[in-house]
């Protein structure tokens, strides 16, 4: 079996719950990966070494951790992760890492995997449309969707070495532009509440806000409503020109389920649509469908939610 | 004067029905277009072009069928187009060294892409030639200010940022603000003369093999509701059956 080699996330400067799915991932493909933590304070890494499944963690300690940049961390990543099979989060960085490392190393790679059968590989093609299953004949980087492996079990003690890694910066960060809103980002959210042009007017996200705020969600819009509304950020775009994002739950509010908005959320675990129309496609895709108009459904989700909160 | 290179991929149209036979999907059906997301790197590889003079040249792989979104590409704009030569699947490594070979032979100092082509949704493409040539690169970017050096925004955890990137650069290109041009009668009279410049490539052997294709599993019949006031009850299921709340 090869070497399975775990690229950990990071996130606000702690390991990603992530990271335990990760590893989940690498035992399928048959081997206890290394973990490396790219960091610039090397105790962070201590909390992976309690992952069950695991051979050894690196912490990778370098200033060019600080802000991302392909080519550094390509180099510093490379320089002290042994041959095999380099396992990373599918998110929009950790992807970029992964093609990086994959052209260092002359080896092939697969993204968005969502399945491992028999040591063969599974992610969505044609934004889900379908599926594409390949054999891997020797080493490769594989980055891995959030939400669909169950998280390795704490409970383990492996060893942390920690290795100083140098590295350039190719591109450099000259002013972070913080965003509009201070509300969670869908990209790194657990839930999201998205809503379409059936909102009828941007004032009223208002109410999907206050649903978000009580259950910890971001708020997420279709292309209808952020090309429509000014004030409905890009940011929040979910589907094929927007974001793809997994997360538990999704709720869609006054969106009519078009290929494009499902291309970026049918894969969340569970979604539930708000839609007056009851031949609205999203239904198709819904764990739970309301066909009722979101003036009548979303005070009493509201209301229920507080309820359950409190 | 910049020496600009573009890479475009035909891909199926997003509403298009995706079929499966023998175990692959297939296309003989369905229309294909460029690449949404390539469409952004066309007008940013233009704009750049605007902005410090020199030449774009638009690149795709694929069989002669790929002809037609170079031929979009140059109705837009661009001012050369170049075929790889190749039909057969490619895995990311064979493909991104037929690629880089290409811009190194053009003598390309900047290549603009899509983030992702909105068939493998991979997003490998962009990086993966920029690690093969050396070059830096930023992905997903969502705006662009051309000066010796490229100032670009992109996204980094918790905002965007705006970037600073020296040539030679790869740069993905998100959706972002940018309006994209339409060609005009013009340019679609200039593509239809145009001659593709058509490059032999000999992949090497891909390290992946497809297995299969098939249709995404169907998701059990979910509940409905009818009204309002069902979503007290969808509120419990939450909780009580999901554990999503
Ligand atoms: C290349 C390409 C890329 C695209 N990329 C994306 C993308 O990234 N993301 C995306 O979302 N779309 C994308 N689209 C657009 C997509 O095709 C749809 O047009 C869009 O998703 C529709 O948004 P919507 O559901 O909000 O609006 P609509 O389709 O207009 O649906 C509105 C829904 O609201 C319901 N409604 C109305 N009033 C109420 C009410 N009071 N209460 C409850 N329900 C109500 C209606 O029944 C209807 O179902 C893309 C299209 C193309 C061609």
């Amino acid at each position: 079996m090869s070497q399975t080699i775990v690229i950990a996330e990071i996130a606000k400067g702690a390991i990603h719950p992530t990271t335990a799915e990760l590893v989940t991932a690498a035992n399928a493909l048959g081997s206890a990966p290394i973990v490396i933590v790219p960091c610039t304070d090397s105790t962070i890494a201590d909390a992976a070494g309690s992952i069950q499944g695991i051979s050894k963690v690196i912490a990778l300690k370098s200033d060019i951790f600080a802000e991302y940049d392909a080519s550094g961390w390509a180099t510093a990543i490379d320089a002290v992760a042994p041959s095999g099979i380099i396992i990373t989060s599918a998110n929009p960085q950790s992807k970029d890492l992964a093609a990086r490392l994959a052209a260092r190393r002359n080896i092939s790679v697969v993204q968005d995997v969502v399945a491992i059968e028999g040591g063969n590989l599974v992610s969505p093609i044609y934004s889900g449309k379908a599926m594409q299953t390949v054999s891997l004949a020797g080493d490769a980087a594989v980055s891995v969707r959030a939400n669909i492996f169950a998280a390795s079990p704490q409970g383990a003690s492996a060893d942390v070495s920690v290795v100083d890694a140098t590295g350039d910066m190719a591109t450099a960060v000259e002013e972070f532009l913080a965003r509009a809103s201070t509300r969670l980002d869908v990209a790194e959210a657990n839930i999201i509440i998205s809503g379409g042009r059936g909102m009828g007017s941007p004032d009223n996200f208002s109410h999907l806000e206050k649903i978000a705020d009580t259950i910890g969600a971001a708020v997420g819009a279709s292309r209808a409503a952020v090309d429509t509304w000014e004030p409905i950020s890009h940011a929040m775009q979910v589907g094929q020109t927007g974001k793809t994002v997994n997360p538990n739950l999704y709720i869609a509010v006054g969106i009519s389920g078009a290929i494009q908005h499902l291309a970026g959320m049918r894969s969340s675990k569970y979604i539930v649509a708000i839609n007056k129309d009851a031949d609205a496609p999203i239904f198709q895709h819904a764990d739970y469908g309301i066909v009722a108009t979101w003036e009548e459904a979303l005070p009493v989700l509201q209301a229920s939610l507080s309820a359950m909160m409190n | 004067m910049t020496n600009i290179a573009v890479l475009v991929k035909q891909v199926p149209d997003t509403n298009a029905r995706i079929v499966i036979s023998d175990d692959r999907v297939d296309l003989s059906a369905v229309k294909m277009v460029m690449s949404p997301y390539d469409e952004f790197a066309v007008e940013t590889a233009l704009q750049h072009r605007e902005a410090s003079g020199g030449e774009v040249t638009a690149i795709t792989v694929g069989g002669a069928s790929a002809d037609k979104v170079l031929k979009d590409a140059k109705a837009i704009g661009v001012d050369h187009i170049v075929r790889i030569d190749c039909d057969s699947y490619l895995d990311s490594n064979s493909l991104q060294s037929m690629i880089s070979s290409v811009i190194s032979e053009i003598g390309a100092e900047v290549v603009y892409c899509g983030k992702a082509a909105a068939d493998t949704g991979a997003g490998s493409t962009g990086p993966g030639i920029a690690e093969r040539l050396g070059w830096a690169s930023v992905s997903n970017i969502i705006s662009a200010t051309f000066s010796d050096i490229i100032s670009v925004v992109a996204p980094v955890q918790g905002g965007n940022a705006r970037i600073s990137v020296s040539l030679p650069a790869v740069i993905s290109c998100d959706k972002g603000n940018v309006k994209v041009r339409k060609p005009n009668v013009k340019g679609i009279m200039q593509a239809k003369k145009a001659q593709v410049d058509v490059k032999s490539a000999s992949p090497s052997s891909s390290s992946i093999s497809i297995i299969s294709h098939s249709l995404p599993p169907s998701k059990p019949a979910g509940k409905t509701y009818e009204g309002g006031a069902a979503a007290a009850e969808v509120a419990q299921l939450l909780r009580d059956e999901a554990n999503v709340i």
